[in-house]
């Protein structure tokens, strides 16, 4: 049981953390011709815009209402309007999803007000979609941000169901948090149709950020689920939630429509994956395929192989809540030691992480504890690459940011195969460092009485004259 | 101490600026920069052309006082490059929580102040002002001169808050930061008559020491550049300089007109882009240094080393001239990267059909005519759709351009090549121009665009087969759904491209039985090869004449 704290400093220094607005807006991007927008000054769209195309090398929608200073002073009922509007005749949007920022916030905007405003005016509004969201800056992290704007979506665009009628069996919602990438997406949208099953992803990133090549330029999102599919999403038999930050949203599913739901807060590692594989047979009636069989023999060859590299190895990470949770337990069960852990934001699944204590902090934080406590494997996002560099020891980047890398969009953790190679990446970096940095030399294993005099060139000269 | 309105109408009054001078006063007061539109603006805010500015000080603690998305979301994201501190590369916020909005931030930002000094003990503390603590009325300049006093170091507010303006004011308050806390607050160990400063040039990539070396050479000693690869007590004597370079167009324009009024140091405009800009900008250097009291000789041998430049770089790119003969490129970027670079590629024999002049002023825009012919697109503010099209429809051979635009070139299967500041190369100088034309070749006759322009060979068999099978369907079943198409729906399509109300009404009025082969087509990672020929169908003549 983990002891969590708050760091008391009043400079955060490397910040691990980034804002909940644009978890907010990357929740949207998930949805097909949708505009995330950003009401704020147009700064917070910019550096969050910034920030998803390093990371995913991919064209990214983010509008912003461009709140100058007067018009916060103002109110920001306008240019919500002129924003709303703009977007709806250049783009033709299917829907906005928009989140507020700390200027907004701290103006005490009401946004939802404004928004029906807007509608009385522009009756030609009035099919379009507007999703609000609450998400100031100075609360909460990215993922947070992320979480509210799910459970929103679900309110708001979930058709309400009639009770008597049957569900669909075949049909799952899958809501999945924001550590999962367009590949973890796509292998979970494998794994249910081997099982027979239609899975609805609310939100579907891998629609939209797999990096696919569209026939034709569209300034919205290129893909992910549409709003007809989440329209019916009430008629599902099952609702499956990823991560504990989608327990909310699934919970707010299950009340308008009554699907029940099934909460995974990890999909790395053995035993998670054989109760998510078993959880899937069970609800899809079908036995598991023979290429899970073999998947499941893979990894455990993966982990016998890999056990002598990982088993050990003193562990910082620093990561959100459920990416941090999901990562340091499986390295735990590989034989890692969780040494240094520090998150971004409280979540109740941090308590049960296998470690003594864990730090809401930063990376300074997280770097610090990692030099005190001998830590020999560095986890986090792109950010703790300083940190790794001045410390010298093997670094996975996992999590967002990931932008001094290609392929962020591809990383997979998650099922049988996903951990597999994740222990394989593991693994490699240990063996690279070992070979790098901790190859033998003669002077490796030093005795205190003899070490001296192995190097004194009167002993080599002594020796030699023997020889001779 | 001047408050942040009358500073910003400061700025906006410059008489350096030609575009400025031409305003009337209504005109001047409501600045330089278009008003923003909501829904439809790009680029960064004040605040972020404040840290661009000044970021690249490296022995400078950047701390940014207001919410984790200020810095949280944007830090180490610039290429600049430092020769000696990596202070530069870390980052400090105060990450204001709800509490100090509520309660204030200024006890939190002095306390943030007192942990940098303790820990890393830096040449001085940039404390950069943001939107919430502005709107919540914390006083940076107080918390800044009282942490001062106790800390015995240089805080320095740099009030630049988001919303007042865009990423140039941002540039020029960041200016104005340094001339009212910084320049003249020291004095160098020594001076030369060959002392220069080099404003607006963050060294970005390092691309500042593909031109050091020769002024090295010619015995000029850069007292100080702002920014890049700059050190803190650099700037402060940078006031002891005889001459200066300006180089980003018009972003720290203020600071080198100040400079000039207060310290009678002259400046002019110049660029290390392309050969004849380098040669300029030395001659001129070496110019107005002999102006200022340098020995004449300084000329002749600069002008030597020009000609030895000059006939090492145009012998390199030589080569170059039979592969980009006929080559067009379109060039979107920002101010006076446009003109400098138009000349370094028709240097090399490059033909320029459009170029951005959304930052430029009127008297670029001239320059840029004179270069490159009243033919070619000057592209005011395009729209990437626009962009596209004109990519797609081989108008051009080469873009080069910012990042964030990169995917409208490269998902138009267009070479593509990055000029702004996330760039990996560096550009500048001699040097610098041969490299950009090594990379514009290999981007050009990379063999992926002629593999990534053709269609999979089984696209249009598949396409072919599935569209009968669906065409077999649809005669069947959909019939009706053309029917309510002509009246009002615009398009019948399920793929993901398709609009809301298409597939909901359609699915509305005729039951359940379509929600089958709608839902088989929505799965957004397979793309619908057979709903794209319904799409072509069914599409108005006018976007089909635009593909």
């Amino acid at each position: 049981m983990a002891i969590v704290t708050a760091s008391k400093k009043a400079c955060s220094v490397n910040p691990l953390k980034m804002s909940q607005p644009i978890g907010g807006s990357f929740a949207f991007m998930g949805l097909r011709g949708a505009m995330p927008l950003l009401h704020g000054p147009q700064g917070c769209a910019s550096f969050g815009l910034t920030l998803f195309v390093r990371h995913f090398n991919e064209a990214v929608p983010m509008q912003t209402t461009a709140m100058s200073e007067v018009a916060t002073v103002l109110g920001g009922h306008e240019n919500l309007e002129q924003a709303i509007l703009n977007i709806y005749n250049r783009v033709e949007p299917e829907i906005i999803g928009i989140n507020s920022t700390g200027v907004t916030e701290t103006n005490g905007d009401d946004v939802e007000a404004f928004i029906r405003l807007i509608r009385q005016k522009h009756p030609q509004l009035e099919k379009l979609p507007l999703v609000y969201v609450s998400t100031p800056d100075f609360k909460d992290a990215f993922q947070d941000g992320w979480g509210k704007t799910v459970a929103r979506m679900i309110e708001v665009l979930v058709a309400p169901v009639d009770a008597a009628r049957p569900r669909d069996g075949s049909r799952v919602n899958v809501l999945p948090g924001c550590h999962l990438t367009p590949g973890d997406l796509d292998e979970l949208r494998t794994i249910f149709e081997d099982f027979g099953l239609k899975p609805s992803f609310l939100p579907d990133v891998a629609g939209s950020l797999d990096g696919h090549i569209p026939d034709e330029f569209t300034p919205t999102t290129i893909g992910g689920i549409g709003l007809d599919e989440i329209a019916t999403m009430g008629q599902a038999a099952w609702t499956i939630a990823i991560g504990a930050q989608m327990r909310r949203a699934a919970e707010i599913m299950r009340a308008r429509t009554g699907t029940p739901f099934r909460l995974f807060e990890r999909l790395c590692g053995l035993i998670p994956n054989d109760e998510f594989i078993a959880f899937l047979s069970e609800i899809s009636g079908r036995s598991v395929p023979s290429k899970y069989r073999r998947q499941r023999g893979q990894l455990a060859d993966a982990m016998l192989d890999a056990h002598f590299h990982i088993g050990g190895r003193k562990l910082a990470i620093g990561a959100e809540p459920d990416l941090l949770f999901d990562l340091s337990s499986f390295l735990h069960e590989m034989g890692a030691q969780v040494t240094a852990a520090v998150t971004t934001t409280n979540s109740p699944v941090l308590q049960r992480v296998r470690t003594e204590d864990i730090l809401i902090g930063d990376l300074e934080d997280l770097e610090e504890l990692a030099r005190s406590r001998d830590c020999d494997l560095l986890m986090s996002h792109s950010h703790g690459r300083q940190a790794a560099s001045r410390l010298n020891v093997p670094f996975l980047r996992v999590g967002f940011p990931m932008f001094d890398r290609l392929g962020a969009a591809h990383l997979t953790t998650v099922g049988y195969r996903g951990t597999r190679d994740l222990i394989f990446d593991i693994a490699n970096l240990i063996i690279t460092d070992r070979e790098t940095n901790h190859g033998p030399t003669p002077d490796t294993w030093p005795s205190p009485a003899v070490t001296c005099r192995s190097i004194r060139p009167s002993c080599i000269e002594q020796g030699e004259r023997k020889h001779g | 101490m001047t408050s942040l309105p009358t500073t910003i109408q400061d700025v906006f009054n410059e008489p350096g600026c030609a575009r400025n001078a031409s305003k009337s006063n209504v005109e001047r007061k409501n600045g330089c920069t278009k008003q923003l539109k909501p829904g439809g603006a790009a680029g960064g805010c004040a605040f972020d052309g404040a840290k661009i500015a000044l970021q690249p000080f490296t022995d400078v603690a950047h701390l940014v006082h207001g919410p984790i998305a200020c810095e949280g979301n944007s830090w180490d994201n610039r290429g600049s490059a430092s020769s000696g501190s990596d202070l530069w590369r870390r980052s400090f916020t105060t990450d204001m929580s709800e509490t100090d909005v509520v309660f204030g931030g200024e006890k939190r930002l002095y306390r943030a102040v007192k942990e940098i000094t303790e820990k890393y003990n830096p040449q001085a503390i940039f404390v950069y002002q943001t939107c919430v603590p502005a709107m919540i009325g914390d006083d940076i300049d107080m918390v800044c001169k009282a942490a001062s006093a106790k800390f015995g170091k240089p805080v320095i507010p740099i009030n630049a808050p988001g919303f007042v303006g865009s990423k140039n004011l941002g540039n020029k308050l960041a200016g104005e930061a340094l001339l009212e806390h910084v320049i003249g607050t020291g004095e160098p160990d020594y001076t030369t008559p060959y002392d220069i400063n080099i404003i607006g040039e963050y060294n970005l990539s390092g691309e500042l020491w593909q031109v050091k070396p020769l002024l090295d050479e010619l015995g000029i000693r850069i007292l100080s550049c702002i920014s890049g690869d700059g050190k803190y007590r650099e700037v402060a004597c940078s006031h002891r300089a005889k001459a200066a370079m300006m180089v980003c167009s018009k972003a720290m324009i203020n600071v080198a007109s100040k400079m000039k009024q207060r310290y009678g140091i002259p400046f002019f405009e110049g660029s290390f882009y392309g050969i004849e800009d380098s040669s300029d900008s030395l001659r001129q250097i070496a110019r107005m240094l002999i102006e200022r009291g340098a020995p004449a000789e300084l000329m002749e041998r600069t002008q030597a080393l020009i000609a030895r430049e000059e006939t090492k770089a145009w012998t390199a790119i030589e080569r170059f001239k039979p592969r980009f003969a006929g080559k067009r490129v379109v060039l979107i970027t920002g101010g006076v990267k446009s003109w400098s670079m138009v000349a370094a590629l028709q240097e090399a024999g490059l033909e320029i059909v459009g170029t951005s002049v959304k930052k430029s002023t009127e008297k670029d825009k001239e320059r840029i005519k004179e270069l490159i012919g009243q033919h070619a697109h000057m592209i005011e503010d395009m729209s990437p759709h626009e962009i596209y099209k004109m990519l797609k429809g081989a108008k051009a051979d080469i873009m080069l351009s910012g990042g964030k635009s990169q995917f409208v070139a490269l998902k138009a299967a267009t070479p593509w090549l990055d000029i702004n500041q996330e760039r990996c190369h560096a550009y500048m100088g001699y040097v610098g121009i041969v490299k950009l034309m090594e990379e514009i070749e290999k981007a050009l006759y990379n063999p992926i665009w002629h593999q990534l322009r053709q269609a999979a060979p089984w696209d249009e068999f598949d396409w072919k087969r599935q569209a009968k099978a669906v065409a077999q369907m649809h005669a069947q079943a959909v019939d009706p759904v053309r029917g309510a198409n002509t009246n009002g729906v615009k398009t019948i399509s399920f793929s993901n491209k398709s609009e809301v109300g298409d597939g909901e009404s359609a699915i509305a009025a005729h039951g359940p039985n379509l929600v089958e082969p709608a839902k088989s087509c929505t799965n957004s990672t397979a793309r619908c090869l057979a709903c794209k020929d319904i799409h072509s169908d069914l599409q108005p003549p006018a976007l089909q004449a635009a593909e």
